[in-house]
């Protein structure tokens, strides 16, 4: 597995807080047995009403459908994003689109652990660095937006801003161990150890 | 210095720390169901390891059973798949599998307890994030993704960072009508629904020492509403006195010890906590959703906010759920018609709140635009509730009684909203589109609630339309 340090590329800005997993990834779409093809299906619902609207003249199409965003590899986004389900369709589904690192103010704790098992750092900033990233990306959709997991910064269009990162999650992806459960292996008698201690395990 | 519940338990789980700081905790009961396992069994045959605990390992189906027609194959084809991908698992590995024919199926949340595979003391572990329901044993268990399925399978061990504890203490009685339900969502809508991220929640106090397990149930199954992945009421003589003479509890001797050892693993009484919460649940009333997110609520007899109302960070919100609602802001919840009635899921679908739905559709009759549907969580309640007439009760009274499964609370099977129907629903979350159709509406509440909804064909306040004797928190 290899480090996680720095993710630099165009960004996605997702306005809203609360953004969940079932509109990440609507239920019907988890219906099969592999994750493949998931990325075509992100934000559909969302993004159909969105870009229903917006070829009724009325705002603009949703940022997965708005070619202006392809081929972005940073999301943008506000407060608790991915609350809900803990379904891992809706984070491999962005993985599979390409996104790379996720800046925001807060992610739930289960799409924050299902990201970093597949190597995709969720970075929190403040509420007004979010919205200035977003603006800036809004604006000029090239802006490259750059995250460093060795400086705690991301930067953009000129502009700095602190990340906060759990030291634990820091310390998987600078040291390429984001990916659990090889390490989880490596010790199999303590396992048996503990297991063995459990009045549970054994039967009373 | 004393510990709480989830320190003692963390403690006797930890296998070492790893290098990036966080523990290797030993799970001790991980269940599996058939959405968020089959890619973990692929990443396991990919890189050939064995499953390392089939013996601490339980299936079963329950998201994309049909609720209607169950003969196999099913005529959904995906779900098909599903389940017998599931079977085929299961069969490979040796991992116990309480599959359709075996009379124990169910939503996964409601048969770990009602076979006893749920004990106070353990860590549990499941791909959903109401994991947080087991909980209500004393038991710390939280929902994770594929790819830590894929850990638990392998290792029966999970990479986690340690949690906070805040202790929630509902003081007082219960008023006529309220239910474990009207609780969760009163603590969520105060807290928020991220005011949990980072802890685990410890109930407590009066009302909740009161409670059946199956009230407990219901109020840690929506821990995670709250942005707490774990939730947890410290177990007592009510939670041993349930597990007596379960197919997988302890027996004889053994269960003496076990209740010695489940016993000592409450918190102690000088406990320290990281925050502590207290609420009069006198002042609790029956609650009603009307957003697009579990906080988004209201009493029963309050009128819906207007953005004016609440502080700035939440207007936009407001503002989004109201309009996905169709709600106006300042009228009342009260009134609100509703299409579709679904009592069902892993908050609310156990034999008790079956017998307090009943209770109001008893000698009534669903009103004539209503569709109502009532799923039971469990085969077990299902025959439950038979041998008690209730089945025949919601059917005098023009509701549909179906097959064990979470249907219309996601949607998986063919159990959905159509368009814009609002469906007054004793589930768990009111996401845009969670009940199935993109546009599709869902107000949460008791399923005494749902039940009086669905006679009345419109929101109303249960407590108008309960017969004595009293609720059960109440007693
Ligand atoms: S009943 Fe609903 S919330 Fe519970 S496990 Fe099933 S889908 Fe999830």
């Amino acid at each position: 597995m290899s480090a996680v340090d720095r993710v630099s590329g165009r960004a996605l800005p997702m306005r809203g807080d609360s953004i969940d997993t079932d509109r990440i990834m609507p239920a019907r779409f988890l219906r099969a047995i592999t994750f493949t093809g998931l990325e075509a299906h992100l934000f559909e619902d969302d993004r159909r009403e969105a870009d229903a609207r917006a070829n009724a003249g009325n705002g603009k199409p949703h940022p997965f459908s708005d070619p202006a965003y392809a081929g972005a590899t940073v999301l943008l986004v506000n407060a608790n994003f991915g609350c809900g389900s803990s379904r891992e369709h809706a984070p491999q589904a962005l993985h599979r689109w390409g996104i790379r690192a996720v800046v925001g103010e807060s992610f739930s704790e289960i799409f924050f652990s299902n990201s970093v098992a597949l190597g995709v750092p969720c970075v929190a900033v403040s509420r007004d660095a979010a919205g200035a990233l977003m603006t800036l990306v809004e604006k000029d959709p090239a802006t490259i937006v750059d995250v460093s997991l060795s400086d705690m910064r991301v930067s953009a269009g000129g502009t700095s801003h602190p990340i906060a990162l759990p030291a634990s999650a820091r310390a998987s992806f600078l040291t390429g161990h984001w990916d659990a459960t090889g390490l989880l292996l490596r010790e199999p008698e303590a396992i048996a150890r503990v297991a063995g201690a459990l009045p549970y395990v054994t039967g009373f | 210095m004393g510990e709480t519940l989830l320190e003692k338990v963390w403690r006797a789980h930890t296998v070492r720390t790893l290098p990036n700081g966080q523990t290797q905790l030993f799970i001790g009961l991980h269940l599996v169901h058939e959405v968020t396992s089959p890619q973990a069994f692929d990443m396991l045959r990919a890189r050939g390891w064995r499953v390392s605990r089939p013996d601490r390992t339980f299936a079963t189906v329950d998201h994309i059973v049909p609720t209607k027609d169950q003969r196999r194959p099913f005529l959904d084809v995906m779900a098909e798949d599903m389940m017998s991908a599931l079977e085929r698992n299961c069969r490979d590995y040796g991992i116990p599998m309480a599959d359709l024919s075996s009379g124990r199926q169910g939503i996964v949340h409601v048969i770990g307890p009602e076979l006893g595979l749920t004990q106070p003391g353990m860590t549990i572990a499941c791909g959903d994030s109401h994991t947080s329901t087991h909980g209500a044993f004393g038991a710390i268990a939280f929902g994770i993704g594929t790819s830590q399925v894929r850990d638990v399978l392998a290792s029966q061990t999970l990479a986690m960072s340690p949690l906070k504890v805040r202790r929630i203490s509902v003081e007082g009685t219960l008023g006529r009508g309220v239910y474990a339900k009207d609780v969760i969502l009163e603590i969520i809508r105060r807290l928020g629904v991220q005011g949990g991220v980072g802890y685990a929640y410890e109930y407590a106090g009066p009302v909740v020492e009161r409670m059946t397990q199956d009230e407990r149930m219901t109020i840690c199954n929506m821990s995670i509403e709250g942005g707490a992945r774990a939730g947890y009421v410290n177990p007592d003589e009510t939670t041993f006195r349930y597990l007596e003479g379960r197919p997988f509890s302890p027996r004889g001797d053994a269960f003496e010890r076990a209740v010695q050892w489940w016993a000592s693993m409450a918190s102690d009484r000088n406990a320290t906590y990281d925050d502590e919460v207290t609420l009069d649940g006198a002042t609790i009333r029956p609650t009603v959703t009307f957003g697009i997110n579990p906080g988004q609520s209201v009493a029963v007899d309050e009128r819906i906010p207007s953005p004016t109302d609440v502080p700035p960070q939440e207007r936009t919100s407001l503002a989004e759920a109201l309009e996905f609602m169709g709600l106006a802001p300042g009228a009342p919840i009260a009134g609100t018609p509703v299409d579709v009635a679904f009592i069902g899921s892993c908050t609310n679908a156990r034999l008790s709140d079956l017998r307090e739905a009943a209770r109001i559709v008893t000698g009534r009759h669903v009103a004539p635009r209503v569709r109502g549907l009532v799923v039971p969580g469990s085969q077990a309640v299902s025959h439950a509730a038979e041998r008690e007439g209730l089945d025949r009760l919601f059917r005098d009274a023009g509701f549909e009684w179906r097959g064990a499964g979470c249907s219309m609370c996601l949607a998986m099977n063919t159990d959905r909203l159509e368009g814009r129907e609002i469906c007054a629903s004793s589930s768990n979350r009111n996401f845009k589109g969670r009940q199935g159709s993109p546009t599709g509406r869902t107000l949460l509440m008791s399923p005494a609630m749902v039940a009086a909804a669905a006679i009345a064909g419109e929101v109303v306040d249960v407590r108008t339309m309960i017969p004595a004797p009293e609720s059960p928190a109440v007693r």
